[in-house]
């Protein structure tokens, strides 16, 4: 199984390659929040998407979406025309049957903006007034279903939600409805639009959130010793994956081998890291054990990292205790340094991310390390830097709150 | 008491606003669903819409006979406050 399509749609950049060139670059996507609404705020900084959406869907289709499907839509077309498809897949020149076609697109949190925006007529102007889109904008799987809509899928339209693994499970369902045969071509990913006063002062009230509102640029810092949580970001990651007998048949461009998934949960807490990281360490054995991969081709890892004091080092230790001495060879990038936290939709970016990686075989940095913290044991990369020749894999790790373990691998062909 | 030009123009900004259909095409014998992209839920906005723009009430029961520009601009002329 090959990935034969990418799609961005990010604080970096309006679509990937330009989200790439400045995570190559050590760019980061956060600012501070000039609205009005977050002057009360303890947190008032977020790394908002680098184009408007509004700026590319016509006026009566994006009022019908809520901006995390909007997101997904932008990102989903980048990777299907990306793959070589023609909107809808019926056309012939996709060779492809709707019918062995799927879509696969999570969010943490759903559509949140509306749900609350909406609240806010229903008090303000009364009953009449709430919008008749607003169940089909605020479902969880609106993104997925609007994305399914747009390429014309039937074999199956899913959204799985596990908090901010929910874009890396959703990539790792689309591996396993190709691998078990339901599906030929799965478009796949993630998206999160929650940069709203709830959502921003309910994750502030667990402690969760960097509170570095006077240097925003500087504020999500992966192990750094100064870091003190996450940043908001918002946005979409999409990946077309694809059988490779479909691939090759009709001569795709091919990115690298989708080679499977690992899974585990924690039983630890609601909200809190498993702080010695065995609940990750299980989903990487479970990569291992599943799927032919040896621990000697992995060079890169686009690590959770979200920049919260317990969990990056937590996944590090996990890192180390699956990976051992390969561990020492291997380059540790955090990108949220510089796209902040989607949430739902980091899996989907950072999916991307780890595709290019290989793909351009190079590492992006992690930014704001300044002083490293004493407990990491691990290469971070903190500039950009080439990754070897030869045939090479990467993990993409995503880890959400309710102990969800989610650990994709990718390999060049 | 608005007119029946100016009730057709006015329809037609709301259903160019809802659903992007230059306002030029909203003629009085477009069907809403066949010819101006307004679907049954966009539908409920247009109603909404024309209810505050014209003072007047649109029952529910009153939408499934408003299949054309012409049905609604009578039914809104015929109400209006």
């Amino acid at each position: 199984m090959v990935v034969t399509g990418i799609g961005a749609f990010t604080p970096l950049g309006g679509d990937a390659a330009t989200t790439w060139e400045n995570l190559v670059a050590g760019r980061s996507g956060v600012a501070a929040l000039t609205e009005e609404w977050a002057e009360d705020l303890p947190v008032r900084i977020a790394a908002r998407v680098a184009v408007e959406p509004g700026e590319i869907l016509p006026r009566p289709l994006a009022r019908k979406l809520d901006r995390s499907a909007q997101f997904a839509l932008i990102a989903a077309r980048e990777a299907w025309s990306d793959a070589g498809f023609e909107t809808p897949a019926t056309d012939e020149s996709s060779k492809l049957a709707p019918e062995r076609l799927g879509a696969v697109i999570a969010s943490g949190i759903g559509g949140v903006t509306t749900l609350l925006d909406q609240y806010d007529v229903l008090k303000d102007k009364g009953a009449r007034k709430v919008s008749p889109h607003t169940v089909p904008m605020l479902m969880p799987n609106s993104p997925a279903a609007n994305v399914g809509l747009e390429v014309g899928a039937r074999a199956g339209v899913h959204t799985p939600v596990s908090a901010c693994a929910s874009g890396a499970e959703a990539i790792g369902y689309a591996i396993e409805m190709i691998r078990s045969g339901r599906a030929d071509v799965v478009v796949a990913g993630g998206t999160e639009a929650a940069i709203h006063p709830l959502p921003i002062a309910a994750f502030a009230n667990m402690m969760a959130m960097s509170k570095n509102n006077d240097a925003p640029e500087r504020a999500s810092r992966p192990y750094d010793k100064a870091r003190d949580g996450f940043v908001l970001g918002e946005g979409a990651g999409v990946v077309v994956l694809e059988s490779l007998e479909h691939a090759e048949a009709r001569g795709a461009r091919i990115y690298c081998e989708a080679v499977g998934q690992g899974l585990s949960s924690d039983a630890h807490h609601i909200a809190q890291p498993e702080p010695t990281g065995a609940g990750v360490a299980r989903a990487l054995a479970d990569l291992f054990e599943r799927n032919p991969l040896d621990k000697s081709e992995i060079v890169h890892v686009n690590a959770h990292a979200t920049s919260t004091p317990q969990g990056d080092t937590a996944e590090l230790k996990a890192l180390r205790k699956e990976l051992g001495e390969d561990l020492d060879h291997i380059l540790v990038s955090a990108t949220k340094s510089m796209t902040g936290h989607l949430l739902g939709g980091a899996g989907g970016i950072e999916t991307v991310a780890t595709v290019q990686a290989l793909y351009h075989r190079v590492a992006p940095p992690t930014i704001n390390v300044e002083e490293l913290d004493d407990e990491v044991d691990a290469k971070i990369v903190t500039e950009a830097t080439p990754l070897p020749e030869g045939r090479i894999a990467a993990l993409n790790n995503s880890f959400g709150f309710g102990g969800h373990n989610v650990v994709l691998a990718f390999r060049t062909r | 008491m608005a007119t029946q030009n100016e009730v057709q123009e006015g329809l037609a900004e709301i259903v160019n606003e809802i659903a992007g259909i230059p306002v030029e095409d909203v003629q009085l014998d477009k069907s809403f669903t066949d010819d101006l992209d307004v679907d049954s839920l966009s539908m409920v906005e247009v109603v909404v819409a024309a209810e505050e723009r014209f003072d007047v009430k649109i029952p529910d029961d009153e939408v499934k006979n408003l299949k054309t520009v012409g049905d609604a601009v009578n039914y809104i002329l015929t109400n209006a406050a």
